[in-house]
């Protein structure tokens, strides 16, 4: 990771933002701040707010209220000095089939002041042997690649990633977080948006989890998990399991033993646990979905 | 300065994209000289029947070039999620648009073009007398129907629906504003339609300008209807557009 003066401004605030579609309200007072450099991970289950939010950020939406700030311009301007320095990657989509990948990527360079290389940025994302095949005829993890390209070649300083792995098979998962990792060691600020937990664990040093339009936790992901520092400690008794959750599990775990020897029974299938992100990430929105579900993807 | 150049490239690349549409290439550029030489060959028995088909065909291929395309293919861009992406960009919307008007623009006009000049070397039709009510019908029908293909592409739901949409317009509507017969032969609650819409007033001008020299005199109200209806496009495609 580049680092960067503490005194360089973030490249991204927002301040209470609000977002209603008619009277349905998708974001309700979320705050968070970006630093310049730093991979950023939005995370929250389908519904939480996330694409709006980071659709208010790139300039397609309006808020409805509060205030955001994207490398010191209001998105909400759409100028284009603004939009000379960002990157979109959409989720999905946005192509003209009937170029050819080496055309698109140019098409689109020309549009920006400093742009990359156009063939260097197709190879960079992995589509150097596709660069005379149509459009059309990629595959879908190729179009999502092509969609890095597109986004990379005005060599942006910001990039946002809606959701860039949704649909992925493992394989294509890896190889999209390695080219995210190479985009921070080019000093990118990243702000990346997924439902997936394991893949903001990887790539993200700072997670805000939204749900329902709200923020709902923060931190670097490893902190996350000791936010309360709880245990859960579990046993089967009478064929029912108990859970117990405790910051103390030595006193607890004395506490239950001694009542067990005293009461001469058996404390059965005793485990103890330190929650992981992904069961603090699972109780913080469990109100919804229980699990995120994958959209249909090619 | 930037911004024309950027509105120049768009235009090269649009005519490129409307190159590599084999399908869009034939709707634009085709059909209407198809059309031409069927009726005129199956029909048209005399001048008379010729000097209403000749600018009717002309009309028809200022509706196709612009309406019909453009409705298409604002559709399909809006479908693919291309506008989105184009917003997305430094791009300015109107370069974009520019570009994107100034290619359906291009096959108009080379199509009344090359209409007319078949009129004149194969039907025996004058070469127009009032060119310049030629170039203001021409220039006027294309705004028009331009602004009236991009608003009327907000009301098509997906691409899959654009054709049935687009020719629920188009073909009744060339068949009652004079593109193959005089309109004065339609029933009068049709020809009332047809006064109503731009094309018939469209091709009326058309007419004015290739067989009479007072074709702008001769079709002042014409252009006055023409003129509304470009007007009423342009505040719907503007006020109604959606980049996604």
């Amino acid at each position: 990771m580049t680092v960067r003066s503490a005194a360089e401004p973030p490249a991204i605030v927002i301040e209470d933002l609000r977002k209603s579609y008619g009277s349905v309200e998708a974001v309700r007072g979320i705050s968070l701040t970006v630093a310049r450099g730093e991979v950023f991970g939005l995370l929250g289950p389908n519904g939480a707010g996330k694409t709006t939010t980071v659709e208010v950020l790139e300039g397609y939406r309006r808020r409805s209220g509060g205030s955001v700030s994207v490398l010191g311009h209001d998105p909400a301007d759409r100028s284009r000095a603004l939009r000379e320095r960002i990157g979109i990657v959409l989720q999905g989509g946005g192509f003209y089939p009937r170029l050819e990948v080496g055309e698109a990527v140019a098409h689109f360079a020309a549009l920006y002041p400093a742009p990359r290389d156009p063939a260097e940025t197709v190879a960079l994302v992995g589509l150097g042997a596709e660069e005379r095949v149509r459009v059309r005829e990629l595959s879908g993890g190729q179009r999502r690649r092509l969609d890095l390209a597109l986004a990379l070649v005005g060599d942006p300083e910001l990039i946002f990633l809606d959701e860039p792995t949704t649909g992925f098979d493992p394989a294509a998962r890896r190889a999209a977080w390695q080219t995210i990792r190479t985009l921070r060691e080019l000093g990118k600020t990243i702000f990346l948006t997924t439902h997936y937990l394991d893949e903001a664990q990887a790539l993200a040093d700072r997670v805000t989890i939204v749900k329902d339009g709200v923020v709902v936790a923060e931190g670097p992901p490893g902190a996350l998990g000791s936010g309360d520092g709880a245990y859960q400690v579990a046993y089967e008794r009478d064929g029912r399991r108990v859970e117990h959750r405790t910051v103390d599990p030595t006193r607890l775990l004395n506490e239950l033993t001694s009542e067990a020897l005293a009461g001469g029974w058996r404390l059965e299938g005793l485990t103890v646990n330190r929650p992981t992100l992904e069961d603090i990430y699972l109780e913080l929105t469990e109100e919804s979905d229980p699990l995120p579900t994958e959209e249909a993807a090619e | 300065m930037r911004s024309a150049g950027l509105l120049w490239r768009e235009y090269r690349f649009e005519r490129r994209l409307f190159w590599r549409n084999p399908s869009a290439a034939f709707f634009s550029f085709l059909l209407p000289l198809v059309l031409l030489f069927l009726v005129a060959s199956i029909f048209a028995r005399d001048r008379a029947e010729l000097d209403v088909l000749v600018p009717g065909i002309a009309g028809l291929a200022v509706l196709g070039a612009t309406f019909t395309a453009l409705a298409y293919n604002v559709t399909f861009l809006r479908e693919q999620g291309i506008l989105k992406r184009v917003r997305g960009t430094p791009l300015p919307a109107s370069a974009y648009v520019g570009g994107l008007l100034a290619s359906a623009v291009q096959n108009a006009i080379a199509q009344v073009a090359l209409i007319v000049a078949i009129g004149h070397v194969v039907y025996g039709l004058p070469w127009p007398r009032d060119p310049l009510a030629l170039v203001a019908f021409t220039a006027l029908g294309v705004i028009c129907f331009a602004a009236l293909g991009i608003a009327f592409s907000h009301a098509i739901p997906n691409s899959d629906s654009a054709a049935a949409y687009v020719n629920a317009v188009f073909l009744p509507t060339i068949l009652i504003s004079g593109v193959f017969f005089s309109a004065r032969s339609l029933p009068p609650v049709l020809e009332g339609v047809a006064q109503a819409l731009p094309l018939k007033h469209v091709i009326d001008g058309l007419a004015g300008a290739i067989l009479t020299t007072d074709g702008f005199a001769g079709n002042a109200s014409a252009f006055v209807v023409v003129a509304l209806w470009s007007l009423a496009g342009l505040v719907l495609a503007v006020r109604y557009f959606r980049w996604e």
